[in-house]
């Protein structure tokens, strides 16, 4: 398929139809100077040349390519390769663009680091980051997801973050993303907002994407050194879309590698209890970006239901959107329970945890599997490790059986 | 030209700065909000700004969120405060502006909206979080049925964008005045007054300042160099205390009385 992927954005951030800049105005200068000093820090060797440099170094990237040869076998279909984000410093592949994002902070001279949290991953990561530079850090994270992730919101507070819990709406991810906006909005001369996916306005979608791409340019070149082959089928979960995004985009022009993103099936899509934004949502702008969203008939956002708090958002990044349109990306879902069996599943195989989020994917490999042949090859992102979630895990393993 | 514009055009010749008036629609049910639109009509409201009620207000205040809150819990839709709209407009002229979020707008369609705003009566649109840019269906919608499109200047909007966001605003100039969310404040903000200059080179339309105003003191002091004062939070707030009172709305009408004194002081 001939597509320049690489060129999206357009200018003014739109992916066809999608993202583009839908902020009260006090943001429209802030993110214009973001631009603007993206776009410098982008074509600067020197700044790509430090973001190695620490992303090697204090990161452990790359990360490995392994063959889970022991649920390969347990599956009875292709080969699978597990890209092992969980191994990246703080857990998850969230510390790639909080790097690249508080290195951009520096660059502008901000003092202060401000994000949002669901899961908790992005919030560590940033706190991490914030630590290891000195910088001021507060994250904003719903109250609900602090009571399901509160071993993270113990390290958020270690790493000397203040953590603010969100008592709006629904208590969780879209509602942190409100409080952290709102705080940018009142805080402006100082403050850098680290975003936590390919989600929000221009430029965001595009910044968080470029530092998430390492992991589809490692992993292409990991299985070419491993296989002498591309893989068949790419598998991510998404929520916003940043680890699938970042799996995905350096094979965009490799038309034979088919990609599929794994949405939060929650209860099931008929139960209306789930984050399937593309099975059951529609076109609307949430947070800045003109999105699939889920929503009600008068446009108020609906709420959603994940076991995983990572994934309970209510829209899904401009570019997924776009790529799904182009037909270049599928997507499907899976819901609490299937996830939840991917993630004993993995862990008795192959002695790795996934977190809830990735277990998604594990999840939808464990369908694909018997519709492939043995010498085929998938690669699934195991986007974080599922230490975060064993009490949730176990809750609800408890509760189902 | 709309209800708004002639309503500054009168103040101009009055000599005296108007008053915009904020209330969160349905908020606590949209009967009531029609009592208070006549209510705020006869305590002297230049403009009344409706809110429309979002789940996802990310540039309001803990007041208005409330609020907002309040009136989709009492089922408030958009559809439910056009109605309303229309109701009310047929027992009073005073000049409406739609203050809303896009998605709402987005979801209802942008050409169904626009078409019905001027068939019940509506005057203005102000959407909080669709820049100039990427409104150009809505703006030329807007026009093509008179009806005036409000954009928001901020204290961190620079010169270039100021004369875009003139170029497209009708009725009048919304300045925000200060960086933050909606809400209460103890003092006004810094440099309104050099602000409101800045803009007048890029327009003649009316300027309004809001956001942080909640006093008679405050509004003497914008109403001096500005052509009209919008209080939102401090009217919503007590809309909040006095829900469940009998005199609601004469008290909150009270309220925005003794805002509106000191504009009249000075005739």
């Amino acid at each position: 398929m001939a597509m320049n992927a690489i060129d999206l954005p357009d200018a003014r951030g739109h992916f066809g139809p999608y993202g583009g800049q839908y902020v009260p105005e006090t943001l429209m200068a802030l993110l214009e100077d973001l631009e603007a000093a993206y776009g410098k820090a982008k074509c600067d060797p020197e700044f790509w040349a430090e973001l190695d440099r620490y992303l090697r170094d204090y990161v452990g990237r790359p990360t490995p390519l392994y063959f889970a040869e022991r649920l390969t076998e347990e599956l009875g279909g292709p080969k699978i390769y597990l890209k092992r984000e969980d191994l990246a410093h703080t857990g998850a592949h969230k510390i790639n663009h909080a790097m690249g994002q508080i290195l951009l902070a520096n660059r502008m001279g901000k003092t202060r680091i401000i994000a949002e949290t669901g899961a908790g991953q992005h919030g560590v990561a940033t706190a991490t980051v914030a630590a290891m530079f000195g910088l001021k850090c507060e994250i904003y994270m719903g109250v609900e997801d602090m009571e399901r992730q509160a071993l993270n919101v113990f390290r958020m507070r270690l790493l000397g973050a203040k953590v603010t819990g969100v008592h709006s709406g629904s208590k969780t991810l879209k509602d942190a993303i409100n409080e952290a906006i709102r705080d940018w909005v009142t805080n402006v001369e100082d403050t850098f907002y680290i975003f936590g996916s390919v989600l929000g306005p221009h430029p965001y979608p595009m910044i968080v994407r470029d530092f998430q791409r390492v992991i589809g340019v490692e992993a292409r070149a990991q299985i070419l050194e491993r296989e002498g082959r591309l893989p068949d089928v790419l598998v991510a979960c998404v929520g916003g879309g940043s680890n699938s995004i970042g799996l995905f985009h350096a094979f965009l022009d490799d038309a034979d590698v088919q990609m599929i993103g794994v949405e939060a099936g929650g209860h099931g899509i008929a139960s209306g209890e789930h984050a399937a934004r593309f099975n059951g949502g529609d076109l609307g702008v949430l947070h800045g970006a003109r999105i699939y969203v889920l929503q009600n008939d008068d446009g108020q956002i609906a709420l959603t239901h994940s076991v995983s708090a990572g994934l309970d958002y209510s829209g899904v990044g401009p570019e997924h959107c776009y790529l799904r349109d182009m037909a270049r990306t599928a997507y499907t879902y899976a819901t609490d329970e299937e996830a939840l069996s991917a993630f004993e599943l993995l862990s008795h195989t192959e002695g790795i945890i996934p977190a809830l989020e990735s277990s998604h994917a594990i999840a939808h490999v464990c369908k694909l599997a018997p519709e492939m042949s043995r010498d085929q090859i998938v690669v699934v992102n195991l986007s974080g490790r599922g230490d975060k979630d064993v009490q949730q895990a176990a809750r609800f393993i408890e509760g189902v059986r | 030209m709309t209800r708004i514009g002639r309503r500054f055009d009168d103040l101009r010749k009055a000599g005296r700065a108007g008053f915009v008036a904020y209330i969160a629609a349905g908020d606590p049910d949209l009967n009531t909000t029609y009592q208070m639109v006549l209510e705020l009509d006869r305590r002297g409201v230049d403009v009344l700004e409706l809110g429309v009620p979002f789940s996802d207000p990310l540039a309001d205040g803990p007041v208005i969120q409330e609020a907002s809150q309040r009136a989709l819990a009492a089922g408030a839709t958009l559809e439910g405060v056009l109605s309303m709209v229309a109701d009310v407009r047929t027992e009073t002229e005073i000049p409406i502006v739609l203050f809303t979020y896009y998605n709402p707008i987005h979801r209802y369609g942008v050409d169904c909206f626009v078409k019905r705003a001027a068939d019940v009566g509506v005057d203005g649109v102000l959407m909080l979080d669709l820049p100039p840019e990427e409104g150009g269906d809505y703006i030329a919608q807007m026009n093509e049925h008179g009806l005036d499109t409000i954009f928001l200047v901020t204290p961190t909007t620079r010169d270039d964008r100021m004369k875009l966001i003139a170029s497209h605003t009708r009725g009048f100039v919304y300045y925000v005045s200060r960086t933050g969310v909606t809400g209460e404040r103890d003092s006004l903000a810094d440099e309104i007054q050099s602000k409101v200059s800045a803009i007048c080179q890029y327009t003649d339309m009316p300027i309004a300042v809001g956001f942080g105003i909640s006093t008679p003191e405050h509004v003497s002091e914008i109403a001096r160099y500005a052509d009209a004062v919008v209080v939102g939070s401090a009217i919503v707030r007590r809309i909040g205390e006095f829900q469940c009172d009998a005199d609601l709305v004469a008290k909150v009408g009270a309220f925005v009385g003794s805002l509106i004194g000191p504009l009249r002081e000075g005739v």
